[in-house]
């Protein structure tokens, strides 16, 4: 495959200008050169498409391929890719079915764990954001609290589940629990982190300006703090994306944390290797969506 | 002698960090009248931003006073606007939303919407920066931002305009250009500067006193001089006038002979 080479070739100052003017002005009558320097745009678009696509693809092709090669024909143990397809291709090609009672496609399961992160990770987002300010900008608040939340935050997801058994007696919200306490750790202690790194200068200009402590908290504090918010909101989404499957795993219903428990007690190991993909590319769109949402809300300023 | 518009009356500042304790100025008294340009000299660290932050209400005095057209200073506010040195504009608002934002503040109460867009833009002509409205601080040159920290701090109506180094991060040629505006913006409108420098002709480009000061610790006033030049000041015709070459001679002299770091 060989592509136009961007520069040092003469057509090249002719090729980027009738671009700029279609964007603005109406397209000028095709000729020759205008046809060619499209073509160029093209060709150029595409090969940064493809550099960026290739790689993972062709990595993807040769783990398939190893795997393939691992696993050989027999039905014992893990399948191999082709066994997947074969096993499961209803399950791939027909996300949407719904027979009632657990007998879902896997987008219906994926669509339940995912309300529920959604619902949990947002108590969580709020509360700690709110926590982490406390703690970013009172010292006794960080004397008292610190301490705690550091132990607390170590405590495995799953650990939790029990105790939220105990103390809300339903699956619903306990699952909404457990994410909670899982994903709020991280989005403390960054707040908190971001609210003690504001730079002096903006607290004597929010002090010049005498600004109400509500002003503070709106025009700088927040603002301020954005990009440490969104870190912490990303490692937090990640996280609780990992306690729901788990916890579904343990309370059953609809969920692809009980699909996937479902199918190993009915031992299709295929449709598990599929709701694994599921799950990890779900994550992955969450991990995205937040750090788009980042770069939106602080205008770029936020780490991406 | 009237009662000064400015007058800082045996300031003393202690800093207290557990117990160790470290006295950063002692006993400085310093009087400005309104309108004034007075610039404060000395060698780093010897507290002259420390002494700009008192009158500010950042730095909490330890003994003394400082009074402001009669009235005691004791907490920030807009009133003694400051220009920082590394001009501090929220990178999360363009600039025309960094001087509204003290605009709105400062007279949200006193002028309508119209009036306060119109005074926001009235102080960004005054620096020069109407062609940048829409941009972040991100998108602009160091001496730009400055300009707009000018303009911010100007637009609250200060009684006094602190500016605390205000050119130190800027490349000479940069850094004459602000400063002729900052002369043009006080000819024009009389404001009262404490200005904090450590660039000799700047100061005395600049000043009609220029206050020196001791090294730290303890440090304190070591001298006061009037730079008897007239007003509008242009620096090549400046720089062949005798009282300019003496100012500055004077100045130097005190700094690096008797007051060597």
């Amino acid at each position: 495959m060989t592509f136009p080479k961007p520069s040092f070739s003469p057509a090249e100052p002719i090729a980027a200008q009738p671009v700029v003017q279609a964007l603005t002005a109406p397209p000028p009558p095709p000729t020759g050169e205008t046809r060619t320097s499209g073509l160029a745009e093209v060709a150029r678009r595409a090969s940064a498409i493809a550099a960026a696509a290739i790689p993972p693809v062709l990595t993807l092709l040769v783990i398939l391929g190893v795997w393939q090669m691992a696993a050989g024909d027999s039905y014992v143990g893990l399948p191999s890719p082709a066994h997947v397809w074969t096993d499961s291709k209803d399950l791939i090609l027909h996300p949407f079915f719904d027979n009632g009672g657990v007998d879902k496609g896997l987008f219906w399961h994926v669509l339940t764990s995912l309300k529920r992160v959604g619902m949990g990770f947002s108590i969580s987002a709020v509360c700690g954001v709110m926590l982490g300010v406390l703690i970013g900008s009172n010292r006794w608040a960080h004397r008292g609290l610190d301490p705690i939340f550091q132990v607390l935050r170590t405590v495995p997801p799953l650990a939790w589940l029990p105790i939220s058994l105990a103390a809300f007696r339903e699956a619903q919200p306990s699952a909404l629990f457990v994410i909670f306490i899982t994903s709020i750790w991280p989005i403390i202690i960054n707040t908190a982190v971001g609210v003690r790194n504001i730079p002096t200068d903006y607290v004597n200009v929010a002090k010049v300006l005498r600004l109400s402590p509500t002003e503070y908290f709106f025009k700088i504090l927040l603002p301020a703090t954005t990009p440490y918010i969104f870190t912490g909101l990303r490692i937090g989404i990640g996280m609780s994306w990992l306690a729901i499957v788990a916890s579904e795993m343990l309370l059953g219903g609809v969920g692809v944390g009980f699909f996937i428990w479902d199918q190993y007690n009915a031992s299709r190991i295929s449709d598990i290797i599929v709701a694994l993909a599921w799950v990890g590319l779900t994550g992955f769109f969450l991990d995205r969506l937040v750090a788009l949402l980042g770069h939106v809300i602080s205008r770029g300023n936020a780490a991406s | 002698m009237a009662k000064a518009y400015l007058s800082i009356e045996g300031v003393g500042v202690t800093f207290a960090k557990g117990a160790a304790r470290s006295e950063v100025l002692t006993g400085v008294d310093l009087k400005v009248d309104k309108g004034e340009f007075v610039s404060i000299i000395g060698h780093s660290g010897c507290g002259k931003s420390t002494l700009l932050n008192v009158v500010a209400g950042l730095v909490p005095v330890t003994t003394g006073a400082v009074i402001l057209d009669k009235q005691e200073v004791n907490a920030p506010g807009p009133d003694r606007a400051v220009v920082f040195q590394n001009h501090s504009l929220l990178p999360w608002l363009s600039v025309r939303e960094n001087v509204s934002l003290a605009v709105d503040k400062v007279f949200g109460g006193v002028k309508t919407a119209a009036e306060r867009r119109e005074w926001t833009l009235h102080n960004l002509e005054l620096v020069k920066m109407t062609h940048a409205l829409d941009k972040r601080p991100s998108e602009i040159s160091g001496g730009m931002k400055q300009r707009v920290g000018i303009a911010r701090a100007l637009a609250m109506e200060p009684k006094v305009l602190l500016l605390d180094e205000p050119f130190g991060a800027l490349d000479a040629l940069t850094r004459a250009h602000l400063q002729d505006s900052v002369m043009e913006i006080h000819a024009s409108l009389r404001n009262t500067v404490l200005m904090v420098t450590h660039d000799v002709d700047e100061a005395a480009l600049l000043s009609d006193r220029i206050v020196m000061m001791t090294n730290g610790p303890r440090a304190a006033i070591g001298q006061v001089l009037e730079v008897a030049l007239q007003r509008p000041r242009d620096r090549l015709a400046v720089a062949e006038d005798p009282t300019y070459i003496h100012a500055r001679a004077a100045v130097i002299e005190f700094l690096y002979a008797r007051r060597a770091a």
